[in-house]
């Protein structure tokens, strides 16, 4: 039998903005639990949200980015529920007339196809806060949860995707391209590891060919590409298992641990809570005109598509590169920024695409966060271009610049390393080389054109060798050339 | 419409309200009362007409994103039934 | 000095006929001798009171007056106030003091006014009698073996025993109204967004709207003209333009058209109280007015509409009171669940718990669009009746309540029928219409009071008519007659 898997995606993003949703909080990562959870926050009697503009804006740019109708007229709705971490006892969400109606998003497979995945709608809401438990705090009552509110009305966007994606490589590289797109468009840090990025996938399976969609689970909470896509995988195996075995699928909610590779059930369907949804009398109908939209639309930053077209048309890049450099922001940015300072777009994306993401990727850090800025390593490939060093030196300044020590230039100068192109001192050196290896030299002479051309790596070899790499190599070749066939 | 005491079960956990079970036939006869003289509305027909949620049927007013408040967790939790290290406590809460 | 009006008060401490010390200390000595009688106040802020009025009295001689300056007032329990309790008439708040004040007492402190203290409540505002209040029954001072109406009963109650010159109320289905009418006092529940809402406890946010209740209608304006206009942290405050209720509280009433619904004459209305609405009616004729009879002919669709829209709000609204962050938990919980639903349990009065279930109901699945959605219908149609109304005519008049004060015990067994008794003031909260109750005579011993509805933010206008019958009548300025035979000289 042939199974086909049938995956819709919930993503929760948190908005870049200064304040909360419906209170002046602070949304700042980090501080102290409880230090920004205002009255509004606790849900202290009496108090009353107030909107925030950029939440607003946040997300109508959101569903302009996905060619998405905008709702002129939204409404937040209350979604009733019980639960520590929600203080007012009901979250503020959108429910019938979300902000963002439906859209669509491109994506890229690794073979090279493009898909299109269509977005049902995208709707404003609040986060909730963080139940920390047992053992996570010292002497913590015995047997009981601490709540931080912090986090409590951080505004999200909800992005509801059509069951569009057929598999774990569709759904990440769908959840890459949104992110790409969020941060493309500064409504979102994307900082993953802080949860400004999460998934609830649902995921079925089908018989190929099949017209029905198979009964559905929905995985919440994920937090990384990776846990996302071992937990589609897990949850595709489990299902195919069961019903190859003669089983049902029971729908319900389940939840993966990326620590255990493994998944279990939350609550089934039976035991599923009725929210009780209702318009927020607090909170009145929210009313844009065209020109509102418009203005937003006019000043929308570039978008992953767009630069990705851009990076292949004016740097030279292959679509391949283009993708990789120009669709997320940080990493476009950077490498912008590179390829200014040096002037040369190739060697910026090599060194980006290279050295630069190979040491990112082994410390496991963002390229936000690399100790190197942009600048300095546009300086060191001006320094490869202009002859002051070779391209092998430049990965030893490489990792003196990722350990603090300087720029380019002070490594270079601190460290003596500058390419010996004086045309004296390689003329002595290539003269050694000949003088101490007579033998190689006689082969060399009796060779024939092809064969040569191999050969002479070899005195190449140990000039550069004999200079501590420090020859520059394309004078050593002339230099090499004609003293050999002299 | 009526509601029977099965029904009062369910829509006291969705309040989680405890209801002792001798009380619940007086709450049953209660509410039933109430939703006989509400039911007085499913004569009218309103499928016409747009539901009212506001009276003034107004607009939200939008907010700048201007942080405003500092940080006073110390009075907040000072009035709370258990607070520790800065956490609300309440027993455990298992997902 | 308590048989005095506010204005005559503040026109006193203008004149140094006394201090603000000494007129609140008047005051706080009635309320400690004689509250005993009516239990109108929860919490009196002794201390807070006297330090406010010598503050007062500073401002006084330094010629800073505002109108309010050193006037001491009540607010009902439903305000939040910092570093006082506001129990909301709870259990579930009986241990709770709010670090910030709602915006209206901020505006009164503002002002210069004193806060004698805070005054008693049906529990969360959920209530006709006030006899859901978890601190015990208000007596009516007219007939302390009667109710004083409700939510505002304290209030009310307050004003009437002049234990208080003035006194702030709040009013989700008649709760200034109905209490005023039946103590003999005057009340006024603004447009909805008139008043901020903010840190005043909410019952139902799409109906809640707070409110003065006062001797006169120009104590009214006065206290109006502090608590009304817009506020940044409530989203359903409204930015029209705030008018000087006091400068027009004299204008003629010539040519004014005044509205009497033939549907609130009908069937189940108190004749006693019939014939003081007419002899109302009269008196402005005499005054100029003309009157029209109209129609608002989904009236008896509005306590249905109301009890399902009020009780959905307020199961969420309340929804908050889990004995998580502050308020009520319950002794020992042994879990999560345990702790939610003893603490609600325990934490809430039977009314309170009553109205959260049919709210809940209501909202559930499967009943949305026969309940909650279907009451948003009515509400339009409510709401039409009246702007076509006020195509015609300028005031609609007629009877606040159906009945004088019942017997404390006599309907709270039967909530449909206390339900009933708001038909007259539910359907201007619906509309979010302002309206007044002004005392119009006794029908069987016991206060009568009628109505006045004015169209949205017509409330200068309301106090205008109401002022102009006051000036010539003087049933607000009876006295039950324990509290004539305490007025000095």
């Amino acid at each position: 039998m042939e199974w086909e898997t049938v995956i819709g995606l919930e993503v929760h993003v948190q908005l870049a903005t200064q304040t909360k949703i419906f209170s002046g909080s602070s949304t700042a990562f980090g501080a102290e639990p409880n230090t920004q959870a205002n009255a509004v926050d606790l849900a202290m009697p009496g108090t009353l949200p107030v909107l925030n503009e950029q939440a607003l804006k946040n997300a109508i740019m959101f569903g302009l980015a996905i060619n998405a109708d905008i709702n002129k007229k939204s409404v937040f709705d209350r979604k009733n529920y019980f639960y520590p971490d929600l203080p007012k006892g009901y979250q503020t969400t959108q429910m019938d007339e979300p902000i963002v109606g439906a859209g669509t998003v491109e994506i890229q497979l690794k073979n090279g196809s493009h898909k299109t995945i269509r977005i049902h709608h995208a709707h404003l809401e609040e986060d909730a806060g963080k139940s920390l438990h047992e053992g996570v705090l010292s002497g913590m009552g015995h047997g009981s949860s601490g709540i931080d509110l912090n986090r409590a009305g951080t505004p999200l966007i909800e992005i509801v995707s059509e069951p569009d994606i057929r598999s774990a490589e569709e759904a990440v590289e769908f959840a890459k391209k949104l992110h790409s797109i969020v941060t493309s468009l500064g409504i979102s840090d994307g900082e993953m590891s802080q949860g400004s990025m999460r998934f609830d996938v649902n995921v079925s399976v089908r018989l190929k060919g099949e017209e029905e969609f198979g009964t559905r689970t929905e995985t919440k909470n994920l937090n990384s590409f990776k846990f996302m896509e071992e937990a589609i995988e897990l949850e595709v195996e489990r299902q195919i298992d069961i019903l190859e075995d003669g089983g049902e699928i029971i729908q319900e909610t389940r939840l993966y641990n990326g620590d255990t590779k493994t998944a279990r059930s939350m609550r089934s369907k039976e035991e599923a809570n009725d929210y009780r949804y209702f318009p927020c009398p607090d909170l009145l109908p929210v009313v844009i005109d065209d020109s509102y939209i418009e203005e937003l639309g006019n000043n929308l930053p570039e978008l992953p598509d767009a630069r990705q077209a851009r990076f292949v048309e004016s740097y030279g890049l292959s679509e391949y590169d283009a993708g990789i450099l120009g669709g997320e922001a940080t990493t476009a940015s950077f490498f912008e920024t590179v390829t200014e300072q040096c002037g040369d777009a190739k060697l910026a994306a090599n060194w980006v695409m290279g050295e630069l993401s190979a040491k990112l990727n082994n410390e496991e850090i963002g390229i936000n966060h690399c100790p190197i800025n942009a600048e300095q390593l546009g300086g060191l490939i001006s320094r490869i271009k202009d002859n002051t060093i070779s391209g092998k030196i430049a990965k030893t300044v490489f990792e003196a610049m990722w350990n603090g020590e300087g720029t380019a230039d002070e490594i270079i100068e601190a460290k003596d390393l500058k390419q010996v192109s004086d045309t004296g001192a390689l003329e002595t050196m290539v003269d050694e080389v000949i003088a101490n290896n007579t033998e190689q030299v006689e082969n060399y002479r009796n060779a024939d054109e092809g064969k040569r051309k191999k050969m002479l790596g070899f005195f190449v070899g140990q000039i550069m060798k004999a200079s501590k790499g420090q020859a520059n190599p394309g004078m050593i070749n002339q230099i090499l050339l004609k003293k050999l066939n002299d | 419409m009526s509601v029977q005491p099965s029904d009062i079960e369910k829509i006291a956990n969705l309040a989680r309200i405890r209801i002792d079970e001798q009380a619940v036939p007086e709450v049953v006869d209660r509410l039933n009362d109430i939703l006989a003289m509400v039911d007085k509305m499913q004569a009218v027909d309103t499928s016409e007409v747009e539901p009212m949620a506001n009276p003034l049927d107004a607009h939200q007013r939008l907010r700048a994103d201007t942080p405003t408040e500092i940080d006073q967790r110390e009075q907040f939790q000072a009035i709370a039934p258990e607070a520790e290290q800065g956490l609300y406590l309440v027993p455990k809460v298992i997902e | 000095m308590h048989d005095k009006t506010l204005a005559e008060l503040s026109q006193g401490l203008a004149d140094k006929a006394f201090s603000s010390v000494e007129l609140t200390e008047h005051f706080l000595k009635r309320i400690n001798d004689l509250d005993g009688n009516y239990n109108s106040f929860i919490t009196i802020t002794e201390e807070q009171a006297v330090a406010q009025a010598k503050a007062a009295d500073e401002q006084l001689a330094k010629g800073n007056t505002q109108a309010l300056t050193g006037v001491p007032i009540a607010h009902k329990d439903i305000f939040c106030t910092e570093g006082v309790k506001t129990s909301c008439g709870s259990k579930m708040l009986d241990n709770f003091v709010p670090p910030y004040n709602a915006t209206v007492i901020e505006k009164f402190n503002a002002a210069g006014a004193i806060s004698l203290g805070k005054t008693n409540m049906d529990e969360f505002a959920m209530g006709s009698s006030n006899e859901t209040s978890f601190y015990g029954s208000v007596k009516n001072p007219w007939n302390t073996s009667c109710v004083p109406g409700g939510s505002s009963g304290g209030s009310a109650a307050a004003v009437a025993a002049r234990l208080a010159p003035a006194a702030t109320g709040t009013d989700t289905g008649g709760s200034i109204r109905q209490p005023a009418a039946l103590c003999g006092i005057t009340g006024l529940k603004p447009t909805y967004g008139r008043v901020s809402r903010y840190g005043m406890i909410a019952f139902a946010s799409s109906l809640d709207q707070g409110g003065p209740m006062t001797q006169t209608a120009e104590d009214a304006a006065l206290l109006l003209n502090v608590m009304a206009g817009f506020d940044a942290k409530d989203s359903t405050s409204s930015d029209t333009a705030v008018a000087d209720y006091i400068a027009t509280l004299n204008d003629d009433l010539s040519g004014l058209t005044i509205g009497l619904p033939k549907e609130y004459f009908g069937e189940g209305l108190d004749p006693a109280i019939e014939a003081s609405v007419q002899a109302a009616i009269k008196e402005y004729e005499q005054l100029g007015a003309s009157v029209k009879e109209i129609s608002l002919p989904n009236t008896d669709l509005a306590v249905p509409c109301y009890y399902v829209i009020a009780p959905s709000e307020a199961s969420a609204n309340l929804s908050r009171f889990d004995g998580v962050r502050y308020g009520y938990r319950c002794e020992d919980p042994k879990d999560l669940h345990d702790l939610y639903t003893r603490t609600r349990e325990e934490g809430f009065g039977e009314e309170v718990k009553r109205r959260i279930l049919v709210g809940t109901y209501a909202l559930s699945a499967g009943f949305y669009d026969a309940y909650y959605k279907k009451a948003q219908q009515i509400r339009r149609l409510i709401k039409n009746d009246f702007v076509e109304a006020f195509k015609e005519v300028d005031v609609i008049m007629g009877p606040t309540v159906p009945n004088t004060a019942f017997g404390i015990g006599e309907k709270s067994n039967d909530p449909v029928a206390m339900y009933l008794e708001d038909i007259y003031t539910i359907s201007t909260n619906l509309a979010g219409l302002p309206g007044m109750s002004i005392p119009a005579g006794f029908a069987n011993g016991k206060p009568a009071g009628l109505q006045l509805t004015g169209n949205y933010f017509a409330e200068a206008k309301l106090l205008n008519i109401a002022h102009r019958f006051q000036q010539a009548t003087d049933w607000h300025k009876q006295l039950p007659a324990t509290i004539a035979d305490q007025v000095e000289g």
